[in-house]
């Protein structure tokens, strides 16, 4: 499709406000102003809305396809939530009003709502207090390391890494050196921790072991409890990676098991749209411990029932977000919250790792499927001896399916990671099934015709070498 | 149970492929002894019953007012067309786009707003958005970490306060050093500036509009920073940008924003949204994700996530950033909002403000005892100084409807007078005449 820019027709207008009295120039001194007007496009509204909806019609979405992203919990985003963020009393709320008179009087049932979803959160993951801040899941990883980091610096413990099993996600590792901490790799045996080899690293200079449970295999850690154990005797932290949380809600609450700070993906678990990629957010969790090093400012309820902000908080490692969050998306989560229940949120954990089991079981005869136990809500599986997961992936796009995550985790050769999430029904389930059995097939008997794949997609297979070498970033940036 | 779909018999036969007997048996693994102590929430509730709890929690909040509020965040009118175009499940309900064919609308809307970016700015490269400005800024800070091999940040004081507490909160573990700058009554003390970057400083970070609305130009300050091996780094406000010196003009090296005000509604602090945009030499610095332009196959032009080997995905601990997630939807929004405005509209919305401002200043300064902080030139946003509590005022204004401005003493030593005021396009005539009359009845009352 043509790009806005190429569509622009100087003079014409769409959107705009009311001519003013008087121009910039007459107002400013020329050395203050820019040379000329910023090259935006120039359209009517409908130029725009006809570019935009072309533009969403070459996309895959949860609305549009079965979308098994492993990792991601691509579940369905309910469009009552988008009511409840959309309501005038929340959208056009200053998030200084808070500041005015009292902390926090203009703003009660704002406040209330985060004091509630903290407390929702606490509920369903056994933490002691929560802070809504992070304004991503990533966010909430170095929010987590840094109150870490503050617990051992007050404690004048001398702590220098963190400990991160080889299945985990990137951003563990980011997050734990953009926090000031050496990263210290273990791999795994069977898929899970090993417990000798975290003894073989384990000393009194470790500051916390990072854990992602069920682990990104989609496997429980089976030894947890000897873990806990194992960290407690040198004083290290134990990290909850709340990336897969849809698979135990309900079942165990990881504050129940020993962890000290967890994260949530508010867009993962709790069903709020990941919108191409954003925004997230992504609360973190405390056990009692941690709780004096919290972001500020902090919801608190007084007697008499109001909400009030705090700010009087000596030991807190400071601000994450520029004031309480990504308040938007914590609405719709507060919202799905409320209308599952706690018997929903655990009916969700059960459906989603049923799911993924049932898909396991039908796929174990199309696709090399490494460990032999069951699996929490996502598994992992590897490509057919002499197929490339790359190419069964594009032949999915193809078939109206968007694809696992592919080669991740790293550990696993050609890998696919299948994530179907609680809302698919058993429909979906099975043709996906069928699909992935005639992928292979084809694979079979004409390699090549998987090689070609996808050919019925907008663009088929695109040069990413060729973008990373001629760097063509904006439209300014000419060939 | 709500948006599961399973029958009974589904069920059943489902368990019975895999295996088991019960939906809790999937969950052998966990022992009883690792079983929830308590997981009492309430019932669910009908999505009827949700939709009016959250209709009065709604209502309890104060939007029934006339806000001259601003401070870095702005209440602009918001075309329709931006909630109608973004809330497309095409785009909001689709992941990061690893899968670049059937990705293109979220891909090239990344391109084009890269571009929208960079020309706004006046900048080479942009990425598809970091968190809000206050994470831009620190994301910047440590772009001129790597570049430089320093570790000193200069910065002024007239950077949004709040942007500068979220900068030492992030960069509390990294081992830097952050010299802040004193304001001179509300602008930059540019010699001061100066004097502070030396050839252990990795980057001098400025503001325009500073934080107390005084304009100014920097471009000096820059020069002497690349003389002394030091990045120019500016945070700037969106709309007014469209009217203003540009950071390129200026000859920075890295521009931040947040880009609230393109398109994002106040919403009590979030989503908003990064912009971070920099000279091209700088690129393999940036964090987050980039879109490029090229071809399939075929030779179709399409886009693809690009330079991803600065990334946490394959970098790990080496990473430019810990980001993954950033604020796609908002820089979707934003780039609708920049596309349906123009150029002329989104420079018509800075003069609407500008104006507006400047009648309310003209009649405020007129009360007896009500004086600008400073002379410094302006556009939509400006300190006063009062003769009381600028806290007290404004919580006697607001109870009758009126947020008059900020007291910037909250963030502020010894200005406890001062009331930083903004005005947009939205302020009608008769709402800045009814802010001065009880402004003046409340001050001369109070006096």
């Amino acid at each position: 499709m043509k790009t806005l820019f190429e569509q622009s027709c100087p003079g014409r207008v769409g959107v705009i406000p009311r001519k003013p009295g008087k121009r910039a120039s007459d107002m400013l001194s020329a050395s203050l102003l820019r040379r000329e007007t910023p090259r935006l496009p120039e359209l009517s509204e409908l130029d725009v809305v006809r570019h935009f909806t072309g533009l969403s019609r070459l996309n895959y979405s949860v609305d549009g396809n079965f979308y098994p992203l492993g990792s991601c919990t691509m579940k369905y985003n309910a469009k009552f939530m988008e009511y409840a963020a959309g309501l005038s009393g929340f959208t056009a709320l200053h998030p200084l009003m808070a500041q005015l008179r009292g902390a926090g009087h203009y703003t009660q049932g704002a406040l209330q709502v985060i004091w509630e979803l903290e407390q929702q959160l606490c509920e369903i993951t056994g933490m002691k207090a929560f802070t809504l801040q992070p304004m991503a899941g990533a966010n909430g990883e170095f929010t987590g390391v840094m109150l870490i980091a503050a617990y051992h610096r007050d404690k004048g413990n001398r702590k220098t890494k963190i400990i991160i099993p080889d299945s985990a996600h990137g951003t563990n590792p980011a997050s734990a050196t953009l926090a000031g901490y050496d990263v210290v790799n273990i791999p795994s045996r069977d898929g899970i921790i090993d417990p000798e080899e975290l003894e073989a690293v384990l000393d009194d200079e470790v500051a916390a072991l990072m854990m992602t449970c069920p682990n990104t295999l989609g496997l429980f850690e089976n030894n947890l409890p000897h873990i806990v154990e194992k960290l407690r005797r040198v004083d290290a932290l134990l990290y909850y990676d709340g990336a897969n949380m849809n698979a135990i809600m309900g079942k165990m609450r990881v504050g129940d098991v020993g962890f000290d700070v967890v994260h949530l993906n508010l867009h993962k678990t709790f069903g709020t749209p990941h919108g191409g990629g954003g925004p997230g957010s992504g609360p973190v969790g405390v056990s009692e411990r941690l709780i004096p090093f919290l972001p500020v400012s902090r919801v608190e309820k007084q007697q008499d029932g109001s909400f009030v902000l705090s700010y009087d908080k000596p030991k807190s490692i400071g601000y994450i977000a520029p004031f309480y969050g990504n308040f938007g998306v914590f609405l719709k989560a507060y919202a799905y919250i409320l209308r599952l229940g706690g018997e929903g949120l655990r009916r969700a954990s059960e459906y989603a790792v049923l799911n993924a089991n049932y898909l396991r079981r039908k796929l174990e005869h199309t696709l090399n499927i490494p460990h032999e136990r069951l699996c929490m809500h996502e598994f992992v599986a590897s490509a057919p001896e002499g197929l490339r997961a790359l190419d069964i992936a594009k032949a999915m796009l193809d078939r109206g399916v968007h694809a696992p995550t592919v080669y991740f985790p790293l550990i696993v050769p050609e890998c696919l990671m299948f994530e179907p999430t609680e809302t698919e029904n058993k429909e979906t389930l099975d043709e996906l099934v069928s699909l992935l059995e005639e992928i292979i097939k084809t694979g079979r008997e004409n390699p090549q015709a998987l090689l070609d794949a996808p050919v019925h997609t907008p663009v088929r297979r695109l040069d990413e070498t060729a973008a990373a070498r001629r760097m063509i970033l904006t439209e300014d940036m000419a060939e | 149970m709500p948006y599961i779909p399973h029958t009974e018999e589904e069920t059943r036969a489902m368990l019975d492929i895999v295996g088991v007997r019960t939906l809790d048996d999937l969950f052998a693994d966990i022992s009883p002894d690792m079983r929830p102590k308590s997981f009492s929430l309430p019932a669910g509730l009908s999505e009827m019953e949700v939709c009016s709890r959250l209709d009065s929690l709604a209502a309890a909040n104060h939007t029934n007012v006339v806000s001259f509020l601003g401070a870095g965040f702005y209440d602009h009118h918001i075309p329709k067309a931006v909630d109608a175009l973004s809330s497309r499940g095409e785009f909001l309900t689709a992941y990061t786009p690893y899968q670049p064919e059937v990705s293109q609308g979220t891909l090239q809307a990344i391109f084009e707003f890269q571009t929208a970016v960079c020309r706004l700015l006046d900048m080479d490269a942009a990425n598809a958005s970091v968190y809000d400005g206050g994470s831009a800024l620190f994301e910047a800070g440590m772009m001129a970490f790597r570049q430089t091999r320093r570790r000193k940040l200069v910065i002024d004081e007239c950077v949004n306060p709040i942007w500068r507490v979220m900068l030492s909160t992030y960069t509390a573990n990294q081992h830097c050093e952050i010299v802040i700058v004193p304001h001179k009554n509300g602008t930059s003390d540019k010699a001061a500036l100066k004097a502070a970057v030396d050839r252990d400083c990795a980057a001098v970070m400025v503001q325009n509009p500073g934080f107390f609305g005084s304009l100014d130009d920097y471009t000096e300050l820059f020069t002497h920073a690349r003389s002394q091996g030091a990045l120019g780094v500016i945070s700037v406000y969106p709309v007014m940008q469209s009217v203003l010196k540009t950071p390129g003009e200026m000859g920075a090296d890295i521009a931040v924003a947040d880009g609230q005000e393109l398109g994002m509604p106040l919403s009590f602090g979030g989503p908003y949204l990064g912009l971070m945009a920099c000279r091209r030499e700088l690129v393999r610095q940036m964090p987050g994700r980039i879109a490029g332009r090229t071809h399939d196959v075929d030779g179709k032009t399409g886009y693809v996530l690009t330079l991803q080997a600065r990334e946490q995905h394959i970098r790990r601990s080496k990473a430019t950033s810990n980001i993954c997630s950033n604020q796609a939807l908002c820089a979707l929004r934003a780039l609708i909002h920049m596309s349906l405005l123009g150029p002329e509209g989104l420079s018509r919305t800075a003069e609407l403000g500008m104006e507006n401002l400047r009648r309310a200043l003209d009649r405020l300064t007129s009360i007896p005892g009500v004086t600008m902080l400073n002379d410094a030139p302006f556009g939509n946003e400006a300190a006063i100084v009062l003769p009381m509590s600028a806290y007290e005022l404004a919580d006697r204004l607001t109870r009758k409807g009126y947020v008059p401005g900020f007291p910037v003493g909250n963030y502020y030593k010894n200005m406890d007078n001062v009331l930083l005021v903004t005005c947009t396009e939205k302020h009608s005539r008769e709402q800045i005449g009814i802010l001065c009359e009880m402004m003046a009845s409340e001050l001369r009352g109070g006096m």
